[in-house]
């Protein structure tokens, strides 16, 4: 009964509850005309099914690193990737050594390893596979998570913006327009040095930045609805404003923004690189591809050149946003064959 | 049109006082005057006495909103003041100092990236619906994939240390300063070409499914002229706005690549600042920045009324 109880971690549901309101979500959209025609053209393009396969197993391994149970009550809670490692006798060695190699590289007297490492060992003696691995559910939870903050604020203050114009408008766009003129990457920094370092405090600073576009877009949007003859219909109907907004134009905008956000969401990975660079990435102890790829730049002065860190951490992350992006484009032209860019 | 110009640059007063607003802010919750005095008095332990009185020196013993409208006024008077740090040098000068750096690197990747993508999307949407369109699209999509800090990290490596063709960061001024802008500049071409290429051929390709094109043909104009005159006059609208949306760029420079190789230029100059919490610094280049954004919005604007006469600014 005590092994059940210190197994039980809240946290290892916020991944289940995730996984489980995206497969919900899918599936109810699916229902619509709308959804379901774009759901047969994504079935037909044979690289759009490649790539969700790719991030549906980038997905899994975050899931599988984020749910957690401590092996004895005293151990610190351990995801279930490093349990795997763990039992396959992957042990931490001293310091950097080649992959399957024998002995550790870099140091006057190399010493015989432990264990072996497919993709070698970094300069603490970790297994690069795993910090690899590691590093999915930190590029995943900086693109979503982001991006579910940035969406609502962005649908909420676009639409207002749009629709009632005026005074409303100038406020927002003021808001917006004050943003957009500082440049990024120096907000990002202000605010990361104002909330302190963190996975989600890295969030909140990416997302700071990045729902100016979504809004100035929804905004747009909105003001191009506001005119039709539905809306017209519905306000002589008298329809109210807040019903107007919700079930008439909302909808209508929903597919220009769902294209917008996934297109988003590889920049927002790929940004967590270069604010690692930049020393106010994730914390260290959490897996990240940017510190991994930054540490590579002393690795790579270093003779024997030190190259499998920076292959690993930079081919994990190009593939992930390769599928992103391939993926993306192909929603956009299922969605909206409009908006089809070839 | 003037009234129209006068008009953004009215709006663009409350932006800046927006901006100013904003670093001030962030800047109190990040860092209180008292540790910044600390960071910057020569003494070792100074005492309680030496800090006020540093703070007194530098301003920051007024009310905040004092201190606020003070150096907000300056700000928009141009009157860039003195660094936070111990020599305390104008900021101007320091501008002076480094503009040019971050000048000749954002003007050289703008050129000769412009002049690449162009003719890149040039051949591609010639070539369209062919291998070399698909191979070429995909390559671009591939070449967005890629983050900028391995375009990096790959350039230093391969240039620097196993052609050795280049240093592998820092800068020099005069002729010598080529060779140093060489790598941020390939660099830069290269992270921002896949997305480039793909974009500019997007509008090429729109424009050739438009009538005057269909007629075009119908008349007889080559394949080739068509490109070349009627499609590229057309398409040039978008390229030109999307690229003159970049030439604020040109002054603040990249922040990114000045850091990531040690070019003395201001982007580098503000991320020092921003490190040493040199407020004095950080206010007046962030309204710096501001200004130039601003600036170049209304440029766009106006290049966009200039080359499609169809655009009334109103």
């Amino acid at each position: 009964m005590k092994a059940i109880t210190s197994l039980f971690i809240p946290g290892n549901l916020i991944p289940i509850v995730a996984i489980l309101l995206i497969v919900v979500g899918i599936k109810r959209a699916g229902q619509q005309p709308l959804w379901a025609e774009a759901y047969r053209r994504l079935g037909r393009n044979r690289a759009a099914i490649a790539s969700l396969v790719v991030i549906a197993a980038y997905c899994l391994i975050a899931v599988l690193d984020s749910i957690t149970w401590k092996s004895n009550v005293l151990a610190e809670p351990q995801s279930v990737i490093t349990h795997i490692f763990h039992a396959m006798h992957v042990r931490s060695e001293r310091t950097y050594s080649a992959p399957f190699a024998k002995i550790t590289t870099g140091e006057p007297h190399p010493h015989p390893l432990k264990g072996w490492h497919i993709l070698g060992t970094d300069g603490s003696g970790k297994d690069v596979l795993l910090e690899t691995l590691r590093g999915c559910r930190t590029a995943l939870i900086i693109g979503g998570f982001t991006s579910l903050l940035i969406t609502p604020v962005a649908i909420l203050l676009g639409m207002l913006a749009g629709y009632f114009g005026h005074r409303v408008d100038d406020v927002i766009q003021y808001i917006y327009t004050t943003l957009g003129s500082v440049p990024g990457i120096l907000l990002n920094i202000a605010f990361l040095l104002v909330l302190g370092p963190g996975l989600i405090n890295l969030c909140f600073a990416l997302g700071i930045t990045s729902w100016v576009d979504l809004c100035r877009l929804v905004r747009g949007e909105t003001l191009k609805h506001r005119d039709r003859e539905y809306v017209r219909a519905a306000k002589a109907l008298g329809v109210r404003d807040l019903r107007i907004l919700i079930n008439h134009i909302l909808p209508n905008i929903l597919p220009v923004v769902i294209i917008t956000v996934t297109l988003n969401f590889s920049s927002l990975v790929l940004s967590e690189t270069i604010l690692s660079y930049l020393g106010i990435g994730v914390p260290a102890g959490t897996g990240s591809w940017g510190n991994m790829i930054d540490a590579a730049r002393l690795e790579l002065a270093r003779d024997p050149v030190i190259w499998w860190n920076l292959t690993a951490a930079s081919t994990a992350l190009f593939i992930l946003v390769l599928a992103l992006n391939v993926f993306s484009d192909a929603l956009r032209d299922a969605v909206d064959p409009r908006l089809r860019s070839s | 049109m003037i009234g129209y110009l006068i008009r953004r640059l009215l709006y663009a007063v409350p932006i800046l006082v927006g901006v100013c607003f904003l670093t001030f802010v962030l800047f109190y919750m990040t860092a209180s005057p008292a540790d910044i005095a600390r960071r910057n008095l020569s003494a070792k332990n100074p005492t309680a006495q030496q800090i006020k009185d540093w703070e007194h020196q530098h301003g920051y013993d007024k009310p905040k909103w004092k201190q606020f409208l003070d150096t907000t006024e300056g700000l928009f008077l141009l009157r860039l003041g003195r660094s936070d740090s111990v020599k305390g040098e104008r900021v101007i000068t320091r501008i002076k100092e480094s503009w040019f750096p971050s000048f000749e690197i954002a003007l050289l990747s703008f050129g000769a990236a412009i002049t690449i993508n162009l003719s890149l999307a040039l051949v591609v949407a010639y070539f369209r619906g062919t291998y070399l369109d698909i191979y070429g699209t995909t390559l671009c999509v591939f070449m967005m994939s890629v983050t900028y800090l391995v375009y990096i990290i790959g350039g230093q490596f391969v240039f620097g240390r196993l052609l050795k063709l280049n240093p592998v960061a820092g800068f020099l001024p005069g002729w010598e300063s080529l060779r140093f802008a060489f790598l941020p500049v390939v660099v830069a071409v290269v992270s921002g070409m896949g997305a480039s290429v793909r974009q500019f051929r997007t509008f090429m390709l729109d424009e050739m499914n438009q009538d005057y094109v269909r007629t075009a043909r119908a008349k007889g104009v080559s394949e080739s002229q068509v490109l070349f005159k009627h499609v590229l006059k057309n398409a040039a609208i978008p390229v030109l706005t999307t690229s003159v949306q970049a030439i604020p760029g040109l002054f603040l420079g990249s922040i990114l690549l000045e850091s990531f190789f040690n070019i003395p230029g201001l982007g580098n100059y503000l991320v020092d600042a921003i490190n040493s919490q040199d407020f004095a610094v950080v206010r007046a280049m962030v309204f710096i920045g501001a200004l130039v954004t601003i600036v170049g919005y209304i440029l766009t604007d106006i290049s966009y009324a200039l080359v499609d006469k169809r655009v009334r600014l109103e």
